[in-house]
């Protein structure tokens, strides 16, 4: 059992997991941090970038992981767990040879549909004259300035994919829903599990007849919209790899929301613009539903709300109509009807408006001061470029960043001097490590696996051990590259056997509840599944001598030893020794047994737990004879 | 005890004692037994007893019954110990054996043993208990052999009793018990682990307060000092917090008791202070290996033992007798306890940061530190750590971590600190950081203000408002508020959908309003502060809630005490527009205060009211501002007779008293200018005594200022306002709850009320 660690980020897992004659590979993250150090890309041609010195706008921008650890194209299946966790799969599907197929849940297809449409949609609206890849040899990447010249593995970087691969790489995907369990190659069998983090977000158990591995990504026991997490279903694993916990520990997602409301507030109030760069799904919902129910209560009602992405008015839609895949409270509403969100309400009272992009309409109704939500969260494409350098210069004006994947002093970095107020309050309702901790105890695993960020405490609080994980046995820890030997053996297989061998067996009792039979036949194997079925009959001795040799070959049946069970009392062994007329019998301890010393006949009998030894000198005889004896304190069978 | 209940009391006792009666439920018997408790406070029990046998035969009997009900035996034994409570008229069941048996409640045990120590060895204890009474003599053997049982429930029994007899019983003999059970209890601190500790503690303490021992000590001193040595972390604070406050002990065992307190905070220093602490206490402190482990064994007991260690400080810091105060190092304490729970506090052991790690995000200890720092801000400490305090107090009120009821008290112990500084800055150790602080604090209440909790934004509003109270006047404040846009936010929160919220922004902005605090922003000066009354003047009658109505009277009665501009301006015009708006008013207590606006406004026309403290100095009258008549027709004129008048028929009790009141306050004033007498000749006051009825059915009188006031004079004549004033005071169930309803009820119940003759019809 080994898992080959493709991703180093925690957040973002590629790991591909060898159980069974099966390669399951572990979601697909991309992570694109290092989007951050490029130029943005303007919708309109911003004179101020594009005169900055010694630069101009270059490559386009798209990244993966990628390492010769593994042939990508041997890998059977893939499992995603969340939209955010399969943004590299068409890297993978369209470029590796992979024939396999990828498995995950209906909401979790769309929306990542969305979001990797929305980020084609980003890049190809603004193509670039020229493209330039030289700086990504070695040898002028040196003479690039910092932080560009420390920028690892370059050369993996990749240029962002195209619809149509978006589209090849999505049609391999198989649909799946909570607790169906799926076959692989009748060796293993995966399950998805709700994980309460986003809508149709899952973990996934991998399980054999005997060994059980439970793979837990982003996951959730906040009571936001998804359907909350199961985790009666993880117990009982041999091995649990724990990858998805929240980015900011020490923040707690609900004085986080409250932060977001304020400053909000706080900025509309003095006819200030929010701007809130996001993702097109996922806390966007959360956020709209807090502001549903709090800009009433501040007297914001007039002040519009704009979210604008390629893919706005899917998302929300979307967003609707997967009932079963969201929490009670929002499923019920559904029967009566009403729409789950409250968005729904936001948009019929003409509150929050949406649009695909900031051309069109966009400009004909925009009213200030707003409430803007747009993509995307690196700061470097999408329409928040525009509202980055259209309201960056009005101290009145404030950028609120709520998704924690980055840095936002980096994301601001080209923007920079900024008059605008910028508000930091990362929303992350993964699993904190406390969760952990009760997670972990309530399940019991018997080994967790996870990146070795999670073993240590976070580089910026070294003194906080309690932002880690703590379990016993301790975690095994892996990083980027590393190839893992999982801590578990397996030692079981399961073997049916035919009814008319099952028929033959004689079984002996040799302990109250233990039975044994012997079993003589022929193993089939066939798909992973492995069945006796009775020997051959060896073929009627005739008088030929070829055909005698031929039945040689059948291994020896006939002659086979009967085999013994049983132990030696010392005591009565001796006494036995004695009656059949042995005398001058010494007995000595050893650490394994005991030593029966026939000093006259110069005899050694070693018995020991599994096995007893006669040596004496040359006298076949008294071997025998010796034999017997022993042989009569044990069971034959 | 009236003749009416003395007559049906035989009856009473003859059901209570019929198994076959059945009896009305416990809590008539425990009326019953609130009513004896009065009655014996009232006259002599033995004069009770003996006036009324059939009490005696009720407590004898009940002993001798077999299947009596629980209630009634429970209910007996607990009237004889009432009685025996109150006089030495306890012989008619002292000799009885089955009392012991049946007084496990340990304040009969007491009363007894305190009663026949009265009859017997008062005066003269002997140590042995030799010439002690046998029923004495029996209890201390009880209580001797229970404070040897191993089973923890009798020890804690024993222990009970003792510490009720102690606190009960003063006699000398008291001295002779105590010396002879000491050793048991002294035992008792040998055991591992100790049993009982609770209740231990208590007996300990209520030993060391009598004032028996203040003399000699009777090895009681040991013994505390051996119990603050052996005691776990868990019950030793209380112990040594009593002993404490207590008045007069030895001063090392104060010293070892205070070093007991202080050690978990002591603990949590060392285990985070890089560099040698500010001396004190760290200094007198042993490590404590229990401490320690406690401190670390789980989250809820580290966090249990530092709440408790704080609200014992926080209990101790005003006392007159507190030990020798170590603030800084206190302060340095509090300061770290918050700082591990907003995790920055940086360690120095494996101890602190496991200290880390428990305490990140424990709302709890957070709550406690923060009440705490709130009572440090009485001493004076180091600049820096002031300095300290006040950072972590800022990161407490601006993390987004940090809860409602975290931010709550986090206002409230930045409020404390803030007051105990002096108004003229640069005297105090808070002096020069408080321009600056407030700069940085602005920014944080405004952000508050805009927070989606209600709670967060209503203790932000209280905050401010209690922070203009005092410091309204101060340069430095004024400056740093109107730079800031509170006013202006606080103003936006009467239009709060959380009723608590505008109640509190309601005051808020009626604060900043006469100080003078109004948004700088708002174009026109005058005109904002005129909106803010018209405002205010919607709410109160408009808002469908009581809390923000109660509020805007409560500021207008403050306005018009103060002579805030809008209501000095016309002050008739503004009396009149708020007593039409509150006497329409369905919530009594708008009603109530809009009688207290009235008598402002009466004492401000009249001079004030006369003290009724008898030892004040009386100050010279104050001559009225105008003419009586004047007054009078300016009262009528405003609508003050007809809301007072109506209001004294109010169906709210409290508004009814307080109407009796203002108007009794103004007959008093007008009978000082006797000339009015002779000004009046023949008034009419048929207009105001036919309003009187209207009043009573609730309708309303006549629009304001059409009445005579001479008329309203004679009617505030003819009423009998004493009279009123005590049916008032009585409260409106005295019927029902009088000693022959709740007879008669328990005798109806039982169908035992033969009496009614009148019925044979």
């Amino acid at each position: 059992l080994k898992m080959y660690c493709l991703s180093g980020h925690p957040t973002l897992p590629c790991n591909v997991l060898k159980f069974k004659s099966t390669t399951i590979m572990l979601d697909c993250g991309l992570d694109m941090t290092s989007t951050l150090n490029f130029l943005p890309l303007p919708l309109v041609q911003s004179p101020r970038l594009s005169s900055l010195p010694g630069w101009s706008l270059k490559d386009g921008n798209a990244f993966l992981d990628k390492t010769e650890l593994i042939d990508l194209s041997t890998v059977d299946v893939i499992l995603i767990s969340n939209y955010h966790c399969m943004m590299a799969l068409p890297y993978i599907t369209e470029h590796t040879g992979f024939t396999g197929t990828v498995y995950a849940t209906e909401p979790t297809v769309q929306i990542g549909r969305l979001l990797m449409e929305e980020l084609v949609n980003f890049i190809e609206r603004v193509p670039k004259a020229q493209s330039a890849s030289l700086w990504k040899n070695k040898d002028i990447q040196r003479l690039l300035p910092s932080p560009l010249k420390d920028a690892v593995e370059v050369s993996t970087w990749r240029r962002c994919y195209t619809m149509q691969e978006v589209n090849s790489a999505l049609s391999k995907i198989q649909l799946v829903g909570y607790s169906q369990k799926i076959e692989l190659f009748g060796a293993v069998q995966v399950t998805p599990l709700s994980s309460g983090y986003a809508l149709g977000s899952s973990n996934w158990i991998i399980q054999s007849h005997y060994e059980k591995v439970s793979y837990v990504s982003g996951s959730s026991l906040l009571t936001t919209h998804p359907q909350p997490m199961d985790q009666a279903s993880l117990k009982n694993s041999d091995v649990l790899v724990l990858t998805g916990l929240t980015q900011i520990p020490t923040a707690n997602p609900d004085g986080m929301v409250g932060e977001f409301c304020s400053n909000l507030a706080l900025t509309v109030r003095n006819g200030g613009n929010v701007l809130v760069p996001c993702y097109p799904s996922g806390v966007i919902y959360d956020l709209l539903e807090c502001l549903y129910q709090y800009i009433d209560s501040a007297g914001l009602s007039s002040v519009p709300l704009y979210f604008i992405s390629p893919v706005a008015n899917s998302s929300l839609e979307f967003s609707q109509i997967f009932a079963e895949w969201l929490c009670h409270n929002k499923q019920s509403k559904v029967y009566l009807p009403e729409p789950p969100f409250p968005h729904a309400e936001l948009i019929q009272t003409n509150k929050l408006k949406h649009y695909p992009s900031i051309h069109g309409d966009f400009s004909n109704d925009f009213r200030q001061p707003c409430v803007v939500f747009t993509g995307h969260p690196s700061l470097r494409f999408g329409d928040v470029v525009h509202f980055m350098e259209l309201w960056g210069k009005s101290s009145l004006n404030t950028v609120i960043f709520t998704e924690p994947d980055f840095s936002y002093l980096e994301a601001l970095a080209p923007y920079q001097p900024l008059a605008m107020k910028c508000i930091y309050c990362p929303i992350d309702t993964r699993l904190n490590f406390i969760q952990v901790s009760k997670l972990l105890k309530e399940v019991q695993p018997l080994h967790v696996v996870c990146p070795e960020q999670y073993t240590q405490p976070p580089p910026a609080q070294s003194h906080r051990m309690d932002l880690m994980i703590d379990c016993q046995p301790p975690a095994m820890s892996y990083r980027r590259a590393e190839v893992l030997a999982l801590p578990f053996k397996r030692r079981y297989e399961k073997i049916e056997i035919m009814p008319e061998l099952a028929d033959s067996l004689v079984p002996m009792e040799i302990k109250p509840g233990i039975s044994l039979a012997t079993v003589s036949a022929v193993l089939h194997t066939k798909d992973n599944k492995h069945l006796l079925q009775p020997p051959p009959r060896p073929a009627q001795p005739t008088s030929g001598k070829k055909r005698k040799r031929v039945s040689d070959d059948v291994p020896d049946c006939k002659v086979l030893k009967p085999l013994l069970s049983g132990s030696i009392p010392v005591e009565q062994f001796v006494q036995t020794l004695e009656k059949h007329g042995f005398s001058d019998i010494k007995v000595e301890d050893t650490a394994k047994g005991h030593i029966v010393l026939l000093q006259e006949a110069e005899t050694l009998i070693q018995i020991e737990e599994d096995s007893t030894h006669i040596i004496c000198d040359n006298d076949e005889m008294l071997r025998v004879r010796l034999r017997d004896l022993v042989l009569k304190f044990l069971q034959k069978f | 005890m009236d003749p009416e209940c003395s007559r049906l009391l035989p009856a009473l006792c003859a059901v209570l004692v019929d198994p076959r009666q059945p009896v009305a439920d416990d809590t008539c018997l425990e009326k019953l037994l609130d009513w004896f408790k009065t009655v014996t406070e009232g006259e002599s029990s033995l004069v009770l007893l003996q006036g009324h046998p059939c009490l005696v035969e009720l407590l004898s009997h009940v002993l001798k019954v077999q299947d009596l009900s629980p209630g009634v035996l429970s209910f007996s034994l607990r009237l004889a110990g009432t009685f025996a409570a109150q006089e030495n008229c306890f012989q008619y069941l002292q000799g009885d054996s089955s009392l012991f048996v049946a007084s496990a409640a340990s304040q009969l045990l007491v009363h007894v043993l305190a009663l026949s120590m009265r009859g017997g060895a008062e005066g003269h204890p002997c140590l042995r208990g030799d010439d002690w009474p046998a029923c004495a003599q029996k209890i201390t053997d009880h209580v001797e052999e229970s404070l040897c049982c191993t089973a923890t429930p009798k020890v804690t029994q024993a222990l009970n009793v003792l510490t009720t007899t102690f606190g009960r019983c003063q006699s000398p003999w008291t001295e002779a018990l105590w010396v002879r059970l000491s050793p048991r209890v002294a035992c008792l601190l040998e055991r591992d682990p100790i049993p009982a500790a609770h209740s231990l503690v208590d007996l300990l303490l209520c030993v060391a307060r009598s004032p028996v021992f203040s003399s000699s000590d009777g090895g009681l001193w040991e013994t505390l000092a051996q119990a603050l040595s052996c005691l776990g972390p868990t019950h030793v604070g209380p112990l040594a917090l009593g002993i404490l406050k207590l008045e007069h002990c030895p001063q090392a065992l104060r010293t070892q008791a205070f070093q007991v307190l202080l050690q978990p905070l002591a603990c949590v220093l060392k285990a985070t202070v890089q560099a040698p602490g500010p001396p004190g206490l760290l200094d007198r402190t042993a490590d404590d290996a229990t401490t320690v482990d406690t401190l670390l064994a789980s989250k809820s007991s580290c966090a249990g033992l530092l709440c408790r260690t704080l609200a014992h400080l926080e209990e101790l810091q005003p006392l007159p007798q507190r030990p020798p105060w170590p603030q800084a190092s206190l302060l340095g304490a509090a300061v770290t306890v918050l700082q591990l729970c907003d995790g920055s506090a940086a360690p120095a052991s494996s101890v602190g940061s496991h200290l880390c790690g428990t305490l990140a995000g424990c709302v709890r200890v957070q709550r406690a530190a923060l009440d705490f720092l709130g009572t440090l801000s009485e001493g004076t400490g180091p600049q820096e750590l002031v300095t300290q305090a006040l950072a972590v107090l800022l990161e407490c009120l601006e993390s987004p971590g940090s809860s409602p009821t975290v931010l709550k008290k986090a206002f409230q112990a930045t409020l404390q600190w803030l007051l105990s500084s002096p108004k003229t800055p640069g005297c105090s150790d808070l002096g020069p950081l408080i321009p600056q602080f407030l700069r940085e604090l602005f920014p944080v209440l405004q952000k508050r203000l805009c927070h989606p909790c209600w709670e967060v934004r209503d203790s932000a509003l209280e905050f401010l408002t209690q922070l203009s109270r005092h410091w309204g006047g101060q340069a430095d404040f004024r400056c740093a508020l109107l730079a800031s846009e509170v006013p202006e936010l606080a103003r936006q929160l009467l239009q709060d959908p959380e009723s608590y919220v505008r109640a509190s922004a309601v005051t808020a902005t009626g604060q900043l309003s006469s100080r003078g605090l109004h948004a700088p922003t708002s174009p026109e000066y005058a005109e904002a502060r005129q909106s803010l009354f018209l405002e205010l003047l919607h709410i109160l009658s408009v808002d469908s809630e009581g809390f923000p109505r109660r509020a805007v009277m409560q500021v207008f009665t403050e306005w018009l005490r103060d002579g805030h501009a809008d209501a000095a301006q016309d002050t008739e015009q503004f009396v009149a527009t708020v007593l039409q708006a509150a006497s329409r008013d369905l919530d009594w207590e708008v009603r109530a205060q809009g009688l207290e606006l009235a008598l402002v406004f009466l004492g401000q026309t009249l001079g004030p009211p006369r003290t009724h403290c008898p030892y004040a100095v009386a100050l010279p009258e104050v001559a009225p501002a105008r003419p009586l008549t004047e007054a009078l027709r300016a009262f009528c004129h405003v609508g003050l007779f007809d809301f007072a008048f109506c209001a004294l028929f109010d169906c709210d009790r409290p508004v009814a008293q307080k109407s009796c009141d203002l108007l009794l306050f103004l007959r008093d004033k007008i009978a000082s200018y006797s000339s009015l007498r002779e000004a009046g000749g023949g008034p009419n006051t048929a207009s105001v005594e036919a309003a009187l009825p209207r009043c009573r059915t609730g309708e309303h009188a006549q629009p304001p200022g059409d009445q005579e006031p001479e008329a309203v004079l004679a009617m505030l004549r003819s009423l009998d306002l004493e009279g009123l004033r005590s049916t008032l005071a009585e409260s409106s169930d005295h019927v029902e709850k009088s000693p022959q309803s709740l007879l008669q009820d328990m005798l109806a119940t039982g169908g035992f009320l033969q009496g009614d003759e009148a019925d044979c019809y």
